[in-house]
């Protein structure tokens, strides 16, 4: 992402500011009903929902309040979700939870690859979308003993969220954050899409393994040398994904 | 020609076995064939007749000839015989003489040989054998007096083989003396030698038509059977899918017309076929759209119940009740939406296979996982018997797990809460699954209805689990498009056993299952397995069942 410095700015900076403040979360979806509806489940589950009804006024919207998560449907007037997504990651790596309505066309993977985190098809239950949302805004638990990791020639630094090479800053969001200090925390073990899926999207249950697939590859375009020889997240055939060096 | 030969070339001994085959298997072999034939006894015909003509023409002229000849030499013979003073001399020496004489003028025209026979002996031209002439001309000669002419063979004395020729024969009158035979032999060598030159001709020139007609109808035949072989290619190739393929049309024959009429053809098939795929393309939309208009507001009205169901205990007794029920007839609402989307989908050949390496059997476990808490409402022990060899697959773990899904709350919901056992088992190039409930059952004849849409083994029997009535249907789209199969057994009180095979590859044939379609419990030890599904039934059966649930229990 060429704006990837003031992703991390945005991502890391606003969630602890805002403790004890009720967290924002942009609805952007044309239907007025199920925006309606968004809301009142939202509200009742303390979170301060913002509502915008058209794509080409969601980046402004995003711009003026500042919320901790997008809520985006893909099929919106004005502007295309997934254009609206790739707006939104151009300057901010806020958590995108995209509602889509075909779980199994090329809506999802559009969605993932212009850098959505998490998907929640219609018809979705309320604490199934409450559960993806909490599962996005929440910040993991430090790890206790080791607050610098090693990966490959990556340094990562959990206390301050960041990632390192030769000193310079690697700019993630906070997903892609979390997905390599999965792999970084048990350097030796392969993890499993499912197991990926659980610990880092909180899925109990097997879910798309594209989710994985797609943020494998985002990350692998910001921390490897060649994405196309990986070195630090390294495919294990037929199994998962492992650290890598 | 080439044709032929590329034809008959390989499995050449296999060809030759059946003859027919080989004819009927090349047009311009029986065009070829056919006038090669027809063309050689033509010619043969021919050549015998033309030979015959001029064998004939050549020998009737050779006979005027040599009457004539032999005319002119026996008059001048006579003359000379006549002028010749017989008083003086010995008749013997004049005829000698004589025959010296007309020997030596048929010498010099080397036309013909003479012999003469002579009151004491015969007088004959050198070398030729007196035996050249036929006794039957000797006597008609003796007879009467004229010239007669016949063929014969002329013998020679000095071992040349013999000739054929003429004999021609007269007689010689010495006045007061008789009657003295002479016999001129005209051999017809030269004849022969024409004859010879012209029947050479004549086969050449024969074999040389042959030929020729042969080749002349092997440009025709290809001038006709290529277009048509052309035609052939082209239909071959509409037929595999390249709509866009034409015949060029040349000129307005018969084979033009049917390169146009082919050519129409395949445009309105073309234009058929994209109907279709229009209406296929349109009907994918609309099932698409109507998936996004239905689902959005179901989402609402999903969460409003949910909304309302969190708040039950504030409500109304009725009202409660009502937002209960709302809450859970819209969870069925969203299921019979997503099965006839899916089904809608299968149908407009919209469904794609997304398939992965997965253990099958860590696919059933998972899914006998999560059905656990319901067989547990139900009181029903769900049981893996787990497979002997490892039972990896190239599928689609989704929509496997579906098909177990749909294949065990089946039994669950038939089960009358007896034991379900879930086989596991694979082979060389197939895992199946087979799940086995101990329920109501179904008649035999109901194997196939089982999976219809909307089926029911008994309309009057209330669902308890709300199943949407596609579930079956949906795993057998799911099991045809792994190429896989999807079995039912039952049998009225006997319970029911569904039975999924897919191949371990992709797009792999199964040839055999792993697991037989006929439950295991109903196959006793020690007995042979039955026939078939017919072979299991009767009073015996009921016993045998029961023993065998028990030893069933062995491998748990």
């Amino acid at each position: 992402m060429s704006d990837a410095g003031r992703v991390s700015e945005t991502g890391r900076g606003s969630d602890p500011e805002r403790t004890g403040q009720r967290m924002r979360v942009l609805v952007v979806d044309d239907d007025a009903a199920l925006a309606e509806m968004l809301q009142i489940v939202l509200r009742q589950e303390g979170f301060e929902p913002i509502w915008v009804g058209q794509g080409d006024a969601a980046l402004a919207a995003f711009r003026e309040h500042q919320p901790d998560l997008v809520l985006l449907d893909v099929m919106l007037p004005g502007r295309d979700g997934v254009d609206v997504c790739r707006d939104i990651r151009a300057e901010s790596g806020v958590p995108v939870v995209m509602l889509t309505a075909r779980s199994d066309t090329i809506d999802v993977v559009a969605g993932l690859e212009a850098g959505a985190d998490d998907y929640v098809a219609k018809p979705f239950k309320a604490k199934e979308l409450v559960a993806r949302i909490r599962t996005r805004l929440r910040r993991r638990p430090q790890a206790e003993d080791a607050d610098v990791l090693q990966i490959g020639d990556l340094t990562i630094s959990v206390e301050g969220h960041s990632v390192r090479r030769d000193g310079s800053e690697i700019a993630l969001t906070p997903l892609e954050f979390d997905l390599l200090l999965a792999l970084a925390k048990n350097p030796r073990r392969v993890f499993s899409r499912e197991v990926l899926l659980e610990q880092v999207w909180g899925y109990r249950h097997a879910a798309d393994t594209r989710l994985v697939n797609v943020h494998v590859q985002r990350l692998r375009s910001k921390v490897e040398r060649d994405p196309e020889r990986p070195e630090i997240v390294v495919t294990v055939r037929g199994i998962g994904y492992k650290a890598g060096g | 020609m080439a044709t032929l030969a590329e034809r008959v070339h390989p499995g050449w001994e296999r060809l030759l076995r059946t003859p027919s085959r080989v004819w009927w298997s090349s047009l311009p072999l029986r065009v070829i064939a056919s006038t090669l034939g027809a063309s050689t006894v033509v010619m043969l015909l021919g050549g015998f007749l033309l030979m015959q003509q001029a064998t004939d023409g050549i020998l009737r002229a050779k006979q005027q000839a040599a009457l004539a000849e032999a005319a002119v030499a026996l008059d001048t013979a006579q003359r000379s015989l006549q002028a010749a003073d017989l008083a003086s001399s010995n008749v013997n020496e004049v005829l000698t003489r004589l025959a010296v004489e007309v020997v030596n003028r048929g010498a010099s025209g080397g036309q013909y040989e003479v012999v003469v026979q002579g009151p004491v002996s015969d007088i004959q031209s050198p070398r030729v054998s007196a035996t050249s002439v036929p006794e039957m001309l000797r006597s008609r000669v003796a007879e009467a007096e004229g010239t007669w002419v016949t063929p014969t063979e002329i013998g020679w004395t000095d071992g040349t083989p013999p000739v054929p020729g003429l004999a021609v024969g007269g007689s010689l009158v010495a006045p007061g003396t008789g009657r003295y035979a002479i016999y001129f032999l005209f051999p017809l060598t030269s004849e022969m030698e024409t004859l010879q030159v012209v029947q050479r001709a004549v086969v050449t020139t024969g074999t040389l038509l042959v030929l020729a007609l042969t080749a002349v109808a092997a440009l025709v035949a290809r001038q006709v059977v290529d277009p048509v072989r052309e035609a052939r290619l082209t239909a071959g190739r509409l037929a595999s899918g390249h709509l866009d393929d034409r015949l060029r049309v040349r000129g307005s024959d018969d084979l033009a017309g049917l390169a146009t009429s082919m050519n129409f053809m395949a445009s309105e098939l073309q234009k058929q076929i994209e109907q279709l795929e229009e209406l296929s393309r349109v009907q994918q939309r609309f099932v698409s759209d109507v998936s996004h208009e239905l689902r959005t507001p179901l989402t609402t009205v999903r969460m409003a119940a949910e909304v309302l169901h969190e708040a039950r205990e504030d409500l109304e007794p009725l009202a409660a009740r009502s937002a209960e029920l709302l809450y859970h007839e819209v969870d069925r609402f969203e299921g019979l939406l997503g099965d006839l989307l899916e089904i809608s989908r299968f149908d407009a050949g919209a469904a794609v296979l997304q398939t992965e390496e997965t253990d099958v059997l860590e696919l059933v476990e998972r899914e006998v996982a999560a059905q656990r808490a319901f067989a547990e409402r139900s009181g029903t022990p769900l049981t893996i018997i787990r497979p002997t060899r490892p039972c990896t697959a190239e599928v689609d773990p989704r929509r496997i797990t579906r098909i177990l899904r749909n294949l065990i709350t089946n039994a669950i919901e038939h089960g009358e809460h007896r034991p379900i056992d879930i086989w596991v088992e694979g082979n060389e190039d197939a895992v199946a699954v087979a799940v086995r409930d101990h329920g109501i059952g179904f008649e035999a004849a109901q194997a196939k209805q089982v999976f219809h849409r909307f089926w029911r083994a008994d309309p009057a029997r209330a669902r308890t689990v709300g199943g949407t009535g596609l579930g079956l249907a949906i795993s057998l789209e799911d099991a045809r498009l792994h190429s896989g199969w999807l079995n039912a057994w039952g049998r009225p009180g006997l319970g029911a056993q569904f039975r999924l095979t897919v191949p371990r590859v992709r797009g792999g044939v199964v040839r055999m299952s792993p697991l037989p379609a006929i439950p295991r419990d109903l196959t006793l030890p020690g007995l042979p397995p039955p026939g078939g599904p017919r072979a299991v039934g009767g009073a015996g059966v009921r016993a045998v069942q029961h023993q065998l649930t028990a030893s069933a229990e062995e491998p748990r």
